[in-house]
């Protein structure tokens, strides 16, 4: 199948972007790397009337310090991700899940913004940043405002965004001391989305119990989600302890079969990957 | 047997050798022509309207506003095609019993599957073609779909094609010995299992596509196809568009992978060629990755009830199974769809010494794609119920795997021998590839490995298959049953003024490397340098007729028509030779483009440093092209020559494997790491090691996809619901495991190049191994599994864990 036709504009700022945005008459859409985009457009399950290209703003490219915690601008891409010092040190578990995230040549186009913003729920991404505690930053030309992950992915491929805003920017918070991370996913082939995954942030010395669980789950629900039951069997035991008891706590989650796993096989599944990622935590 | 025994040895020859495809460069320097390649002036674009639905009466179809729309040339429904196309039926005679109905390019008053054809656009694009296309307006009234091969037959079900009142297509019992008897006998022990097949399909780098164009000054219809039987095509274009066969011209350049798909008749591809006869303008039409997964042909889906009878000292007494197999609402045409049934029938149990044996199939239409002829026909149905019973058997008597296959395979040196159904085998080496399969493997001490590894918790599995594989048929698989495919093919060869030789053969080329042997054998023969040959096949027009490539048969048959061939043209050449030099033809050879003296190394047979060079091919060529007046007149040189090849005496040149997979298990998680696979295999001679064990190893990777991977999954109302790359999953790269591919020769000995097929080997007898290395891992954990694609679900099911 051939697209069906669009206008396309690549605006030069952040504000003419936000301009074009606001045109809902022809549903204009934002193309950040066009990995998801782009198909579902040539399967003419996306039609927007207009395209608007993000790679000329260099405003929303970018890794940087914030505060102990580091600021991803919304167009970085995957592949600098994978090669930032700085997320290798203030976000490990993005470090450890890189690799996870697709084939290298869709890491090499697709952007940290475009994932969060399309919110696939089979997707690492929203996942991780739920894990992080991480906020997003969405701006329209009425000006800025910033959610927690958390509120942010409502549903399959919905999010908090409204009509004219644009996902601008991604910051995770400086790790506690003693913070640590695990990341383990199950996928049929290297680099599919997964049958179940998940990744895991706790603070805590090495052989010591943990507080602080985050327990988030993907490709398992409608929407990335926190296993707080799990989270709270977990406190204060070292990972392994009460990893058992974790796991028979997982029923709590909304699980969602696909065509790989129905939802007995999501639920056996997500209690295998939690035990692995707390073997690594 | 006729013709030289010397050309294997001649110290110019090619054959046998890992000699580099010369079109290489060219296709990974992105020259090659494909059909979407191809830009002719004036030429227009078809997108279809197919079907939503699986099953449902067409009531209404508007098309007024796509007529209308910018750029739009003209719309066609299937009525409208009516006048156009003359219906094409998918049955053959040696197929008794087989029916399916007239079946037209586009549905004409009912669809019967989701993804049919029901109206094309013509228009100066593909995405205006598909603009107008999303405009037309098509009202079905559905009606209950038959979907569930299994419920098909039963007296509630709707029937697809109400004039045969009831959904059984074909049906054929096959029946040896007194398996009754052998399997109520007191001293067998007997084995019964389910077996069940998903339904896949042969995903082609190069999707299925056509460029028509017709020429109404003479009448002549031009296809340009990306296919494997040019030859077939032009006489069913010829046929059902009403044209003389000879005003149809087919040609396949480069070919981006077929695997079976690209054998048959489909709608939109004749619609296509309808549409530029009416419109007098070329048209092309490439299937998007969607329209692949929904018409091109799907292959398996096959539930099997096998049992097997076994004795104490590990004999099989008795094997009998039951199959049935959806294949959609139409026998495809013109190969039909009741061909892997009939494989299944005749090749279940065939590597092994078998009186006692009983196997019905049943071959049922359901709404569904159609289904038929897919790398490997029937071989991993026949093997994975032949291998996994017998696996499974000798595990119940306390035999190990291969002792009881060294019990029950045919003796080497038995043949010719015939099958339970009596089918002529010959020239099969089943212990020796077993033997090396053991060695190479290292058999016994993986064995004690994985003993050990499994008081660990590690759970790893060795399972193996003793294979054979159809290659080569004759004229007895479709020219007996009335098809137009022919089995014999030919081979011209022509020597070029400058000394090149151009070789022009019937079979065709789909990137396995077809060319390259050819240029092989044919350099070989004669006498030249590989660079010193071109190759054309693919064009009816210019090519001797044949077959094309299918079945395992390019090499074997073609590659013996253009030994035969080149073995002519050198006796003619060395004719002419013989006259300019005052010499005899059996006194001179000719060696790397020269014409030399026999024995004038002294080695006799020509060849060596010091032979004399008398003159060379092209001062030969020259003079009998340009200066024929040096010639005696009575002398009429002829330095071209064709020869064509078929078998005779047997139906197909068996060839045979023994194969070994080694799994590991993770029983937390259902998933199954692959190993290792070795694949020995007897292709008889190997004419190129390098293409060759790329073939096996690509069969194996197929075999892989569905034996794990690969499954089209339909709904209960018929909608394939992963038709996309995403999650139709393929085997990749990182998923595989190494294979290690060694040769057995045992050259077949109805042709003299003794060549036999070896495409399809690595999908018929991997999914068997695989399956036993997944069951053999999994019984100290007492699951199995019998059911293909093997999917972490379904093993943690078997697992009892989910």
């Amino acid at each position: 199948m051939k697209a069906a036709e669009f206008r396309y504009e690549r605006p030069e700022s952040l504000a003419e972007a936000l301009a074009l945005l606001e045109d809902t008459d022809l549903d204009a859409t934002p193309l950040a790397g066009g990995q998801s985009l782009v198909p579902m457009m040539n399967f003419r399950l996306a039609m927007p009337g207009m395209l608007v290209d993000l790679s000329e703003l260099d405003d929303l490219k970018g890794i940087s310090e914030d505060g102990g915690g580091v600021r991803i601008g919304a167009m970085t891409r995957y592949v600098d991700l994978a090669g930032s010092d700085l997320i290798a040190r203030r976000a490990p578990l993005i470090a450890m899940a890189l690799p996870y995230i697709a084939h290298a040549a869709i890491r090499n186009r697709g952007t940290i913004g475009g994932s969060v913003a399309l919110a696939d729920p089979a997707a690492e991404m929203p996942a991780l940043l739920l894990a992080l505690d991480a906020t997003i930053t969405v701006q329209s030309s009425a000006g800025s405002k910033t959610h927690g992950a958390a509120d942010f992915f409502l549903g399959m491929y919905e999010t908090a965004l409204e009509d004219g805003e644009l996902v601008t920017a991604i910051t995770i918070p400086a790790p506690a001391p003693h913070r640590r991370f695990a990341f383990y996913e199950l996928a049929r082939r290297h680099g599919d989305y997964a049958m179940a995954g998940v990744a895991v942030s706790a603070t805590g010395a090495v052989g010591a119990g943990c507080t602080d669980f985050r327990v988030a789950y993907f490709s398992v629900a409608d929407r990335p989600v926190r296993a707080t039951a799990a989270e709270a069997a977990l406190d204060g035991k070292a990972p392994m302890d009460g990893a058992e008891a974790a796991v028979a706590a997982l029923g709590e989650i909304p699980f969602a079969g696909d065509l790989n796993a129905g939802i007995a096989t999501k639920l056996h599944l997500s209690g295998v990957v939690l035990k692995r990622a707390l073997e690594r935590l | 047997m006729t013709g030289p025994l010397t050309i294997f040895d001649r110290p110019n020859s090619h054959i046998g050798k890992s000699v580099p495809r010369p079109d290489a460069n060219r296709l990974l320097q992105g020259r090659g022509k494909f059909v979407d390649d191809i830009q002719l002036p004036r030429m227009l674009h078809a997108a279809f309207v197919r079907s939503p639905v699986a099953h449902g009466r067409i009531e209404n179809m508007d098309v007024s506003q796509a007529r209308a729309f910018p750029g739009v040339m003209a719309v066609y429904t299937g009525a409208d095609l009516v006048a156009h196309v003359e219906p094409y039926v998918g049955v053959l005679d040696h197929l008794a019993g087989l029916r399916s109905p007239p079946q037209m390019p586009m549905a004409v008053d009912v669809v019967r599957w989701t993804g049919e054809p029901l109206v094309m656009v013509v228009a100066t694009s593909r995405a205006i073609a598909e603009d107008a296309a999303a405009l037309i307006e098509v009202e079905i009234d559905e009606l209950p779909p038959v979907t569930d091969m299994e419920r098909a037959l039963d007296v509630d079900a709707p029937v697809i094609h109400e004039q045969y009142g009831s959904n059984l297509a074909w049906e054929r019992t096959v029946e040896a010995g007194d398996p009754d008897a052998a399997f109520a006998r007191a001293d067998v022990t007997v084995v019964e299992r389910q077996f069940r097949f998903g339904r896949h399909t042969g995903v082609t780098l190069e999707s299925r596509a056509a460029v028509v164009e017709y020429d109404p000054s003479e009448n002549m219809l031009t296809f340009w196809y990306s296919g494997q039987a040019p030859h077939m095509m032009q006489f069913i274009l010829a046929k059902h568009l009403g044209l003389p066969e000879e005003n149809v011209r087919v040609v396949s350049q480069d070919v981006g992978g077929s695997f079976g798909i690209k054998i048959h008749t489909y709608g939109d591809e004749i619609a296509t060629a309808a549409a530029a006869r009416i419109l007098g303008r070329p048209v092309k039409f490439v299937a998007d990755r969607l329209e692949s997964f929904l018409t091109d042909i799907h292959a398996r889906d096959h539930v099997v009830d096998g049992r097997i009878a076994v004795t104490a000292d590990g004999k099989i007494a008795a094997l009998a199974f039951e199959d049935i197999t959806g294949i959609g609402p139409y026998s495809m045409y013109p190969r039909t769809s009741a061909i892997e049934a009939n494989q299944v029938l005749n090749l279940t149990g065939a590597a092994y010494t078998l009186e006692n044996y009983r196997a019905r199939a049943r071959v049922v239409f359901q709404n569904k794609n159609l289904m038929s002829q897919y790398r490997a026909v029937g071989h991993p149905i026949a093997m994975v119920v032949a291998d996994g019973l017998l696996e499974d058997a000798a595990h119940e008597i306390g035999m190990d795997v291969v002792e009881i296959r060294r019990r029950n395979l045919i003796r080497d040196d038995a043949y010719p021998s015939t099958t339970a159904t009596g089918l002529k085998l010959d020239d099969l080496s089943h212990h020796k590839t077993l033997d090396r399969l053991v060695a190479v493997m290292d058999y016994d001490a993986r064995r004690a490995e994985h003993a050990h590894l499994r008081d660990a918790g590690i759970y790893r599995g060795i399972g193996l298959v003793s294979m054979v594989e159809i290659t080569n048929p004759s004229p007895m698989f479709y020219g007996i049953g009335g098809a137009p495919i022919a089995s014999q093919d030919g081979t011209t060869i022509r020597l070029e003024a400058g000394g090149a030789i151009h070789v022009s053969s019937s079979v065709t080329e789909q990137g396995q490397g077809t060319n390259t042997i050819l240029a092989q054998i044919a350099a070989g023969v004669f006498g030249v340098a590989m660079d010193r040959v071109k190759v054309t096949t693919g064009d009816t027009r210019s090519t001797p007729y044949g077959g094309g490539t299918w079945a395992s048969r390019g090499a074997g048959i073609g590659g013996e028509a253009t030994l035969q061939a080149a073995f002519a043209l050198k006796q003619q050449v060395l004719v002419v030779a013989a006259t300019i030099l005052q010499s005899s033809p059996d006194g001179l050879d000719i060696v790397d483009g020269q014409i030399v003296d026999i024995g004038s190394d002294g080695g006799g047979g020509g060849g060596g440093k010091s032979a004399s060079v008398r003159m060379s091919l092209s001062d030969l060529a020259r003079t009998v092209y340009y200066r024929g007046n040096e010639l005696p007149s009575d002398l009429t040189p002829e330095l071209i020559a064709t020869r064509h090849y078929r078998v005779t005496d047997v139906p197909f040149v068996f060839t045979n494997a023994a194969m070994a997979a080694e799994v590991e298990v993770d029983p937390d998680t259902g998933f199954v790491k692959i190993l290792n696979f070795w694949a020995v295999e007897d292709c008889g001679r190997v004419i190129n090691p390098d293409l060759v064990d790329g073939q096996i190893r690509g069969g194996v990777v197929q075999g892989i996809g569905g034996a794990f991977y690969e499954e089209c999954l339909y709904s209960e109302d018929g909608q394939l619901e992963n038709a996309t790359m995403a999650d139709y999953l393929v085997p990749m790269a990182f998923e595989m495991p190494d294979i290690i591919v060694e040769h057995v020769e045992t050259p077949t000995r109805t042709s003299v190049l003794g060549a036999k097929g070896a495409g399809e080997a690595g999908t018929g007898g991997s999914p068997a191994a695989l399956m036993n290395a997944v069951n053999d891992a999994l019984r100290p954990l007492g699951a199995s599994i019998h059911q293909m694609p093997m999917t972490p679900e379904r093993i943690l099911k078997a697992l009892g864990t989910v």
